[in-house]
């Protein structure tokens, strides 16, 4: 495929293009705090996934719809 | 414009039962909604007199073609919110009541997710146990089975429908990237891929036609209007996932809305694609956006510019109504152009705001953490339970509960819908009248109620016009008569 298979952005909203810039302590408190706030939900997404993930997927068929 | 974009969104719920040996998922599904009918409404029956699926809005009354079959004999009720919810095959099925405009149809979708949860709640009680009831809305098993969210729209029959199948081929091929409810992996022998945009991309094989389950068109053409054949058409949309996140939803009523009032009212010609088969694979198939696929005209843009294609000329029609401003519409542009904004900067910046980004964020997050492969079945499994209806295990409404993922109804209305009808259209007789009068109801439709007052014979009361039988023109008149022997002389029936 010729090289402009995929193409940038045309346009931006400006007002967002104005991002604050943290001074490096805060961002990295910041990541920390984000990577905590990721660790949280996917250990809330565990306790509610169900039991063998495999045999669960593998057992879940559906036929005739629409 | 020349008259609301009425419009309702049908979804068919994947069911399963675990722990049970014999599962037979049209039983399952029975079990259901009857569960619901029986501990939460009187039964009114459907009436099927006016049901006409194989008709072809392209004039002609199936081309070879078989036209879906309508089982009679299965579980169908009337829900005084104006919905109808019944055993549609094998899948429980809610159709939402028409509605006025995309927000009063998104908050009618929200509640019939929990009619349905509502309605495994009560299902569950009558289960032995270890045997766990479970409603899916999503589209698929994974497996090469998928099943629909389908959207209606009023449109005006005198628009020409080959106007309507240019635009909505081009409009629907690409708005995916908006409103796809996005998949783990592939299926139904399409190429490989981690994560996909849409749940339903892979399952389209023709650019225009009847068929809703095999060789499924991007534009269906089935002419059902439901309502007076020489004013109106119901475009009935197959190609839409079901989704769980209220922004994409109502955007995609709304900007589908926007688009389709537009052809309604203007000459403005549609961009064409040159192949939308292919080209609805390709934008599903690439979640970084940028895949440029082929125009007619030998241009080459990316779905997202063509959506933007679509943002300015529904901007230019807008600004030249004579109408003046439409706060609804407005809030969908508002709306529509920051998407598209985001989308082309960094898809996952609608992570919590649209359903696929925060799915695909979230599965990503999941695989990393774990180390695992794409193929992983957790992956899968989460894939699967975001779209589960019961809100402990829902993790589409962990997300939405812990604030991860943007909710823009009121919780009180959405509560409200499941038993009120909107007060718009003509759903609010039918829902109103079942309120009222059940005992006198035996069938009731899309168009018409049917009566027994006692009499000889019943009495049909036709609702030709969507856009009657509101609030303002028969609230008064509802109120005013204890029972329907009443309404219907009011009626002069």
């Amino acid at each position: 495929m010729p090289e402009q298979e995929r193409r940038q952005p045309r346009r931006r909203d400006r007002e967002e293009d104005a991002v604050e810039v943290d001074d490096a302590p805060a961002a990295t408190e910041r990541v920390e705090e984000l990577k905590e706030d990721i660790d949280d939900l996917l250990d809330e997404i565990d306790s509610v996934l169900e039991e063998n993930a495999e045999e669960f997927v593998r057992n879940y068929i559906q036929k005739g719809g629409e | 414009m020349a008259f609301p974009k009425i419009c309702g969104i049908e979804t068919e719920f994947g069911i399963v039962v675990v722990g049970q040996e014999e599962f037979n998922p049209v039983i399952a599904s029975s079990l259901l909604i009857n569960s619901y009918a029986n501990t939460e409404m009187r039964r009114v029956r459907w009436d099927f007199d006016d049901e006409s699926p194989g008709r072809d809005a392209r004039g002609f009354t199936t081309d070879g073609a078989a036209p879906p079959e309508i089982e009679t004999h299965l579980v169908n009720v009337v829900l005084t919110n104006g919905a109808r919810y019944y055993v549609d095959h094998a899948h429980p099925e809610y159709s939402s009541p028409e509605c006025a405009d995309a927000l009063e149809a998104t908050l009618f979708d929200k509640a019939g997710e929990q009619v349905v949860a509502a309605s495994v709640q009560a299902a569950q009680r009558t289960l032995t146990e270890g045997q766990r009831l479970i409603v899916y809305k999503n589209n698929s098993d994974g497996k090469g089975n998928s099943y629909g969210c389908h959207e209606n729209y009023l449109i005006d029959r005198r628009v020409p429908f080959g106007r309507v199948v240019d635009h909505m081929l081009t409009f629907l091929t690409t708005r995916q990237v908006v409103c796809g409810a996005g998949k783990v992996g592939s299926e139904h022998n399409r190429p490989d891929c981690d994560f996909q945009v849409s749940a339903r991309a892979d399952f389209f094989e023709e650019e225009v036609g009847l068929e809703t389950t095999l060789k499924r068109p991007i534009v269906n053409t089935r002419d059902e209007p439901h309502s007076d054949p020489s004013r109106y058409r119901r475009l009935h949309v197959i190609v839409g996932d079901a989704n769980m996140s209220e922004v994409a939803t109502w955007l995609k009523l709304g900007t589908t809305s926007l688009v389709l009032a537009m052809v309604e009212e203007t000459d403005i010609e549609s961009l064409r694609l040159l192949n939308p088969v292919a080209s609805l694979l390709e934008i599903s198939h690439d979640p970084t956006c940028t895949r440029l696929v082929q125009c007619h005209d030998g241009s080459r843009m990316t779905a997202v510019e063509v959506q933007w294609d679509y943002f300015d000329k529904v901007r230019k029609y807008l600004d030249g109504r004579d109408s003046g401003p439409d706060a609804a519409a407005e809030a969908i542009m508002d709306r529509w152009e920051q998407v598209l904004n985001a989308l082309e900067d960094d898809p996952m910046r609608l992570d919590g705001v649209l359903d696929w980004p925060t799915k695909y964020g979230l599965v990503d997050a999941y695989r990393e953490r774990g180390g695992l492969e794409w193929s992983d079945p957790k992956l899968r499994l989460i894939d699967l339970q975001y779209h589960d209806v019961r809100p402990d295990k829902g993790v589409a409404y962990k997300l939405m509960a812990s604030g991860r993922l943007e909710t823009i109804l009121d919780r009180q209305k959405v509560a409200e819908a499941v038993t009120e009808p909107p007060e718009d259209t003509r759903a609010y007789f039918r829902g109103r009248c079942l309120a009222r009068y059940a005992d006198a109801i035996v069938a009731a439709n899309w168009d018409s109620i049917v009566f027994d007052t006692g009499d000889e014979s019943l009495r049909r009361v036709p609702m030709l016009e969507p856009a009657r039988g509101t609030r303002p023109l028969v609230g008064d008149l509802l109120d005013r008569c204890s029972t329907a022997t009443e309404l219907l002389a009011a009626l002069g029936k």
